[in-house]
């Protein structure tokens, strides 16, 4: 079982507290009615799926209740990193930095 | 004392005698023993009959890695475990044990005609055997191998044991307390660490209970043990017998279950029979040891023939000779000290075998002194011997040539293949492993888990490298934890350190085609069958191992995957690494259900919720159904009445005056703050800015793509408070799609979300005479059409309680729900109860709601929707704010596929032949087209309705908006209904009956 960190409770807690929420930085734009139907599908269809550090978002859903991101590798299932929603992208060379 | 019992000899206690019995035979064996060393013990070696031929078998290990001897326990009714493994059941006085595999007897066993006809049960058999004729296989084929396969009998009976479960945090858990593993225990014990140490036998000690000759410090080696294991708890070590390690999880979690009554002759009372630690270690120390590998020759598998360390095993541990005349056949230098022991302990050793052609001048020499015969570079090409080994028949062989047969006599074959470092918890970390030529084995290299691994399951051997290597192990995750420990060395005396050769399968100078060779005892797999399977295109050892199943059985290939290995890639003319090992995947032995599941069975199974006014329901002879957790009052027969009889009662009642129903189980969710209009009118489809407070509105949930999520009946309390319901099964998932787009869409929206489900009772009134039953409760409302329309909510007070007072109806009927706090819901209830006699109320359950709420038309989401609905499908176009910026869903219901004529749409259904129709039967447009036929929709509600006089449905339907009037036909097994589209609604189109 994952332990997983909460950057809102700021503790590092079983799996089984948390919820998957899909992909993370997927943003709904601003004026859905002005989108292309590419771009509707695009937003609501198209998820990256990657062998490596992969952007996700969590909610803390049987703690605080709050949704925030993190970046899994989904090669080793470990967590590079877990941060609020709104926060940046982090960047991934100083993440896998640490792993080498 | 049994006959082939050593006095002096093993840890068994032969002053405590132990009586069992095997296939109803009563056995007499000592404390301490296994099923399989008290059957030994008394010259009994036949325990089984094997899976595919049903050949006699034997126990050929001594250990949790026997794939042999399985039997099947009992302890009284329920008690019942079948392929426990001979090797690890201990007796007690009282235990029956029978062997499986067999009709009419383990002697005599017809299915023993399997092995005379071996041709047919090679490898892939299932895909040749039983393909032709077609219909033969669900007739004639299927039966017979369900009635065939398995292993063993399923328990039929009710389990009475329970099972535990229990959370353990540690520093450093050791996983094997052999020489490495309390080496590891003692080096890590230091500065407050807290560790444990696990073993799978009932005492620890691994390798050093089969090696007493061994003096460890100066100390024989069960001195040195028991003086180190009391050390050890003095240090705080932890150490768990009985206790298996099964899985290896991510980030340091293991899975142990622990074993705590199967080896006692009186059950304790209150003591669970297993109980599963989920422990979560600072640092992990896999001290599993090696396994020892067969040889690979023909009749490898008769009772008799054995590994040669567990027969070393059986004498020095459990005081047992497995044979007065054995015949040791050898790859190995660890057989030979076996060959000793034996010899030393009475034996007359036959012969030591080894296929090598030298061997180390000391054990020539202590062979010498025995007097045992010594043959090297040999081969074996067979047995003989019905239920026993009688003879073994070996040859020379110079370099390819194998030469002349001849036979030894004996009455045990003790062989070893080498061994096999056990990497299965290493590898469920996802550890990498790295060939070793010399070894010929998989060792260890990198793991991502903080985990080190010690001794011979690292492929060292002999007990003094195991020994210093546990420490050095014990030492180094220490140091991770930030500690400093001390330096540890061990000198030992009497060490039995070795090398060997590993084989494919033994030459022979019979047809290899015609051999029995096996190589994975418990599925029945020879080399030839693996050979056939590379021979028929299999490239990978995947692919080998699932076409001829090898290691796929209880035993995991413990003592098959790397003969399997050496075997099919000789056959593929490439070196093991190339071919590449199958997974090991947990549990590491096989694990009752009952340890996995713990306290979940039974009432514990899964939560079960109530309302408060569930305990009436049950009192006044409710039917109950559940609704995701939930239990709801399905229908209240009264004495003699079936479901129907039941529900029309409830409906017509209903319509007729007034009914009662416990609607607690709705999702409730308050949506308040200064943006709660503004968040309601971004979530729902519908409009919310102009609806006033204390006004209530329908309102459609949609996901982004368009579809229905949910629906309910929102009421607007004040300006900033929205009281919204959900469907009874959808609240947890609306309230979890709302925080998320509040959370992380529009985090400027000032709005608190809170689920209320649990905070108010709610009863639904409907009727011609809910109003007036209501209004001599209510104070400070006026329940007539003009003060308090349809659709209208407000705080007030009902029977004397503060309430929350929506006027809706979800019957079609004048309709209210009264909201209490949730411990006053009973008392509302009884008081509306007591009220209501004069108007004979009547109490009807979820199923009588169902059918009143589709004459009306109203749908059911997730019964009448399934994901792919859109409001516009759904007949619902109204609810949809056309108006509004945005809303979720509001883009998605632009897409192309949404706006494409020839949707499935929500329509009425009449059978033309009054019949009930059948909810989820497919409809088609002509029924006459040939097969297979285009389905058209599918039926999502059908009822029997009084109010309609008649069946009445609700249908999905290719097109159906525009479909009214026509035909449909809807195919069954014995013949097609014709059915015509209609509006959804079958009862008071014009909604009279709701104006009071």
């Amino acid at each position: 079982m994952l332990l997983i960190h909460c950057p809102y409770c700021e503790e590092t807690l079983p799996e089984a507290e948390f919820t998957y929420a899909g992909q993370a930085h997927v943003i709904r734009p601003e004026d859905p009615s002005g989108q292309s139907d590419d771009q509707w599908q695009e937003f609501l269809f198209i998820r990256a799926n990657p062998k490596g550090p992969h952007y996700e978002r969590w909610r803390h859903f049987h703690g605080c209740g709050r949704f925030f991101n993190a970046v899994r590798d989904t090669v080793s299932d470990k967590f590079l990193t877990t941060y609020k929603a709104g926060a940046p992208r982090p960047d991934l060379s100083s993440l896998t930095e640490g792993l080498k | 004392m049994s006959q082939f019992r050593v006095a002096g000899k093993g840890r068994v206690d032969t002053g405590r005698p132990v009586t069992f019995t095997f296939d109803g035979t009563s056995y007499k064996g000592a404390q301490g023993d296994t099923v399989a060393s008290a059957l030994l013990a008394n010259g009994v070696h036949l325990m089984g009959r094997s899976f595919k031929y049903h050949r006699p078998r034997g126990a050929v290990a001594a250990g949790s890695e026997e794939p042999n001897a399985l039997i099947g326990t009992r302890r009284g009714k329920g008690r019942f475990e079948p392929n426990t493994r001979a090797t690890v059941q201990e007796i007690w006085q009282g235990l029956e044990t029978t062997s499986q595999n067999k009709y009419p007897s383990l002697k005599w066993d017809i299915g023993a005609v399997n092995d005379a006809a071996y041709m047919l049960f090679s490898a892939g058999f299932y895909y040749k055997t039983f393909m032709w004729p077609k219909n033969f296989w669900h007739k004639v084929y299927e039966p017979f191998i369900r009635a065939a396969a398995g292993l063993g009998v399923s328990p039929t009976e009710e389990d009475p044991d329970h099972y535990a479960s229990r959370y353990l945090h540690c520093d450093v858990l050791i996983v094997g307390a052999g020489p490495s593993g309390l080496a590891a225990a003692r080096a890590a014990a230091v500065d407050g660490l807290k560790v444990v140490l696990v073993d799978e036998n009932p005492e620890a000690g691994g390798t050093l209970l089969s090696e007493p000759q061994t003096q460890i410090d100066g100390k024989p080696a069960w001195d040195w043990l028991a003086t180190e294991i009391e050390a050890l708890k003095g240090l705080g070590v932890r150490v768990m017998t009985r206790t298996t390690a099964i899985g290896y999880y991510h980030q340091n979690m293991i899975g142990m279950v622990e074993k705590l009554t199967d080896h006692l002759p009186d059950l304790p009372a209150d003591t669970p029979r297993e109980r599963m630690w989920r422990v979560r270690a600072g640092q992990v120390v896999l001290a599993q040891g090696a396994l020892e590998k067969p040889l690979v020759f023909h009749g490898n598998d008769r009772p008799g023939v054995m590994l040669a360390g567990s027969a070393q095993t059986y004498l020095n541990r459990y005081g047992v000779l497995v044979g007065k005349k054995p015949v040791v056949l050898t790859a190995h230098d660890s057989a030979w000290y076996a060959a000793f022991d034996l010899a030393d302990a009475g034996a007359r050793v036959q012969a030591i075998v080894d296929t090598r052609d030298t061997v180390r001048d000391d054990l020539l020499a202590a062979a010498q002194e025995r007097g045992i015969k010594v043959k090297l570079g040999h081969t074996a090409t067979g047995t003989t011997g019905r239920l026993r080994v009688n003879s073994l028949r070996v040859n020379p062989v110079k370099g390819d040539a194998v030469g002349a047969a001849y036979t030894i006599a004996c009455d045990a074959v003790l062989m070893s293949g080498g061994w096999t470092p056990s990497l299965h918890l290493f590898s469920h970390t996802k550890g990498s492993l790295t060939w070793d030529d010399d070894l010929t084995t998989f060792l260890p290299k990198d793991t991502p888990e903080d985990c080190v691994i010690a001794g011979a399951s690292r492929g060292l051997w002999g007990i003094e490298a195991a020994l210093n290597d546990g420490a050095e192990k014990g030492r180094e995750v220490a140091a991770a934890l930030g500690k400093a420990p001390a330096e540890l060395a061990y000198a030992v005396e009497a060490d039995r350190p070795g090398t060997g050769t590993t084989h494919k399968e033994l030459p022979t100078d019979r047809s290899p085609g015609k051999a029995k060779a096996f190589v994975d005892y418990q599925n029945d797999v020879t080399a030839k069958d693996l050979r056939l399977a590379v021979r028929e295109g299999m490239r990978s050892i995947e692919h080998v191992k699932r076409y001829t199943t090898n290691g796929m059985a209880t035993d995991q290939g413990k003592m098959s995957n790397i003969n399997g290995l050496n075997i099919a890639a000789d056959a593929l003319g490439k070196k093991q690494p190339q071919v590449g090992l199958t997974t090991f995947r947990p549990p590491y032995t096989p694990t009752s259900f009952g340890a996995f599941a713990g306290y979940h069975r039974g009432e514990h199974f899964e939560v079960t919720r109530k309302t408060q006014i569930d305990g009436w329901a049950e009192e006044n002879g409710a039917v109950f159904e559940p609704v995701g957790q939930w239990r709801r009052a399905w229908y209240f027969p009264k004495t003699g009445e079936d479901m129907e009889t039941a529900v029309r009662r409830e409906c017509v009642a209903t319509r007729a005056s007034l009914g009662v129903f416990d609607a607690s189980t709705l999702g409730k969710i308050e949506v308040k703050g200064p943006d709660a209009v503004e968040f309601m009118n971004r979530m729902y489809t519908n409009p919310w800015t102009k609806l006033a407070p204390g006004r209530c509105r329908y309102g459609l949930l949609c996901g982004d793509d368009g579809f229905i999520r949910d629906d309910g009946v929102i009421g607007r309390l004040s300006e900033d408070c929205f009281h919204v319901t959900t469907t009874t099964g959808g609240a947890a998932r609306v309230l979890n799609m709302m925080e998320d787009y509040l959370q992380t869409e529009w985090p400027e929206l000032n709005v608190w979300l809170t689920s209320t489900t649990e905070q108010w009772s709610t009863v639904a009134l409907n009727g011609p005479n809910a109003a007036k039953l209501l209004g001599s409760l209510v104070a400070g409302v006026d329940l007539t059409d003009e003060a308090f329309p349809h659709m209208s909510c407000v705080e007030c007070t009902v029977a004397g309680m503060p309430a929350r007072l929506f006027r809706i109806s979800f019957t079609g009927e004048i309709g209210f729900e009264v909201n209490v706090p949730a411990p006053m819901g009973r008392k509302l209830w009884e008081t509306l109860w007591e009220a209501g006699q004069q108007y004979d109320i009547c109490a009807y359950g979820t199923e009588t709601m169902h059918v009143l709420r589709a004459e009306k038309g109203y749908i059911i989401v997730g019964q009448d929707t399934d994901g792919t609905v859109t409001p516009y499908d759904a007949g619902m176009g109204w609810a949809v704010g056309k108006k509004k910026p945005d809303f979720v869903g509001m883009r998605g219901l632009a897409r192309p596929d949404l706006v494409a004529p020839g949707r499935k749409q929500l329509v009425g259904l009449l059978s033309e032949d009054q019949s009930k129709l059948e909810e989820g039967a497919q409809i088609v447009f002509d029924p006459n087209q040939p097969l297979p036929m285009t389905m058209v929709g599918h039926v999502t509600s059908s009822y029997h309705s009084d109010a309609a006089g008649r069946p009445i449905a609700l249908a999905l339907v290719e097109g159906g908006h525009d479909k009214m009037g026509e035909t449909v036909h809807i195919p069954m097994p014995d013949r097609t209904i014709a059915a015509k589209i209609t509006s959804t609604i079958f009862v008071d189109p014009e909604n009279a009956r709701l104006k009071i």
